[in-house]
């Protein structure tokens, strides 16, 4: 599964702007804990998320993540779009919760 | 201020960043510079990921913990010095600090994520050397060492 099957995704909205779709999911991360996720997580990952705050584009920057998703129709900030948008990480907002995320994800493959 | 004797032998290149403790839900730009300058110079991506995760982790500690300080990174041949220094509270019981779990951070700051108390244990896993000393109600001062 590519960035781009999500980006063409009914219930995805990539709401930071990015240069490339075609970069491979490699796996899925879902933890709220910073430390914890810098941790653990693997490159290439998607991560699951409800922290909102600009540091997660830094973990996500840090650990090579191909993207963030946040579920269940949180708001984010603008001023982290932007700084998502800098780093060139795609934010994906979904009415989903993470239950529903990862059942996407399991038919695709992942 | 610097706490720590550096080692400038065989040095290629340094860097400092100053780590501010006021807006700390933004903090990670200076260790996602750090990323940025290792990968240009073509470091290996393994070492380059052990750096990413310390510096992190040391950036939040000054963010949250500390009244701010600054990380400096000594460039070498056959290794990669990183000194994060602060002025604040300092830590009475290191032993303590380091144990897995263990955190003083707030309620808030739980909230937002911070505050696993795996920030030192991350550290010490992530690199080859490891030197932590601290006064109270002075400073902490960490010099971490990753071998290439
Ligand atoms: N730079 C610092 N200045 C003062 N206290 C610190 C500093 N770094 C760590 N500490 C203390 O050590 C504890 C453990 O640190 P850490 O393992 O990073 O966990 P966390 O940051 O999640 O609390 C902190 O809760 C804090 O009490
Ligand atoms: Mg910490």
């Amino acid at each position: 599964m590519k960035i781009i099957d999500l980006v063409n995704h009914e219930d995805f909205k990539l709401i930071s702007k990015i240069s490339q779709t075609e970069r491979e999911i490699a796996g899925v991360e879902c933890c709220d804990l910073l430390s914890w996720v810098m941790a653990n997580g693997q490159e290439g990952e998607a991560w699951i998320t409800v922290q909102i705050h600009s540091n997660i584009v830094a973990v996500a920057t840090l650990l090579d993540f191909s993207c963030i998703i946040v579920p269940e129709n949180i708001e984010v900030d603008a001023e982290v779009i932007e700084k998502a948008t800098d780093e060139d990480i795609p934010v994906f907002s979904t009415q989903l919760d993470a239950y529903g995320i990862f059942k996407v994800f399991y038919e695709a493959g992942i | 201020m610097y706490r720590l004797q550096r080692d400038e032998s065989d040095l290629a290149m340094m860097k400092a960043f100053e780590v501010s403790n006021e807006d700390f839900s933004s903090a990670g730009t200076a260790s996602s510079k750090i990323k940025k300058i290792l990968r240009q110079i073509g470091m290996d991506a393994g070492v380059i990921r052990r750096i990413a995760i310390a510096t992190y982790e040391a950036e939040i500690n000054v963010a949250i913990h500390s009244n701010g300080g600054h990380i400096e990174v000594y460039i070498k041949s056959d290794k990669v010095d990183i000194y994060v220094e602060d002025t604040g509270p300092g830590i009475a019981d290191i032993n303590l600090a380091m144990q897995k779990g263990y955190s003083t951070a707030t309620k808030e700051i739980r909230e937002l994520g911070f505050g696993a108390g795996m920030g030192l244990p991350n550290m010490e896993k992530c690199c080859d050397d490891f030197y932590i000393e601290s006064v109270v109600d002075e400073y902490t001062a960490i010099k971490m060492t990753f071998n290439l």
